[in-house]
């Protein structure tokens, strides 16, 4: 594979973007790191031909996520601004524990990959003449069901959360 | 599956876990609540990888990439329902802190 090293360097550029979206201290900032670590897990999907999914993930995640995160942060940054610093532990103690973590994570993994495990996951053959269109429209039945009512829950729940109450009116 | 392809998906087998740890611990160390959420984001941006990963390399990227659009739906479901409880808390609490917000009236 020919893209070898784009990969192992997305992957890495991944966690530490992912760590310091976590550990920052101005959630601001934190949410447009969020942003960028999505855009490159879209940019992954595209190289490991799910095209689709990483419109998705490219549309929804990077764009509206970020935009919901950014209003979210601007409803409530007057309430923030006033107060202390919420975040007791300092942002390099953060980040140095987190790189520590991620040390020990990679290490583990490796000592449980010297037991040779056969990692290539199955597919058996019937799975494998499905298209996307097929699998998406034809194969499902029940799910999409699921489906539309985890949509439907999410407007219910932000029709309830954001009606105006009795007070207010 | 030759060697690079496997060296390959070992690498995002070992990335599923990490993002996994660094979204744990957002979650356990934070005290803004949206900051707790971008946590939790980051978990399944983990999960996302693995399954886009699994479908590539098992030879099937068709049936991943199903998953991977359910799995979007219900983060931007998830982080509606929890921006709207957040803009809720502010107007009741005044914080973002889950300290404030912890103890219970009535």
């Amino acid at each position: 594979m020919e893209n070898l090293y784009i990969h192992i360097f997305l992957l890495a550029l991944i966690v530490i973007i992912s760590v310091f979206a976590v550990s920052h201290y101005r959630i601001i900032r934190g949410a447009i790191l969020l942003g960028a670590v999505s855009f490159l897990v879209s940019i992954s999907l595209f190289m490991l031909k799910a095209p689709i999914a990483a419109m998705f993930e490219l549309s929804v995640c990077t764009g509206l996520i970020t935009v919901i995160f950014i209003s979210v942060i601007s409803l409530t940054n007057p309430v923030y601004a006033g107060q202390k610093k919420i975040n007791e532990m300092s942002m390099v103690k953060k980040i140095i524990i987190l790189f520590l973590i991620v040390a020990v994570c990679g290490f583990f993994i490796y000592l449980f990959d010297e037991k040779n495990i056969n990692w290539i996951p199955v597919m058996n053959d019937a799975q494998k003449t499905v298209t996307t269109k097929d699998s998406l429209w034809n194969l499902r039945h029940v799910d999409l069901i699921g489906q539309a009512l985890i949509l439907l829950t999410g407007i219910f729940a932000v029709v309830v959360l954001f009606k105006k109450g009795k007070e207010e009116k | 599956m030759n060697a690079e392809s496997l060296i390959l998906f070992k690498f995002y087998i070992m990335i599923m876990p990490i993002l996994f740890i660094i979204g744990i611990f957002a979650v356990m160390t934070a005290k803004n609540i949206v900051a707790i959420i971008i946590g939790i984001e980051i978990m399944t941006k983990g999960v996302t990888l693995l399954l886009a990963a699994s479908g590539y390399f098992g030879g099937n990227p068709e049936i991943a990439q199903n998953f991977i659009i359910v799995m979007i739906i219900i983060e931007v479901v998830i982080l509606t329902i929890a921006s709207g409880l957040i803009v809720n808390i502010v107007k009741k609490y005044d914080s973002l802190s889950t300290k404030n917000i912890r103890n219970l009236k009535g």
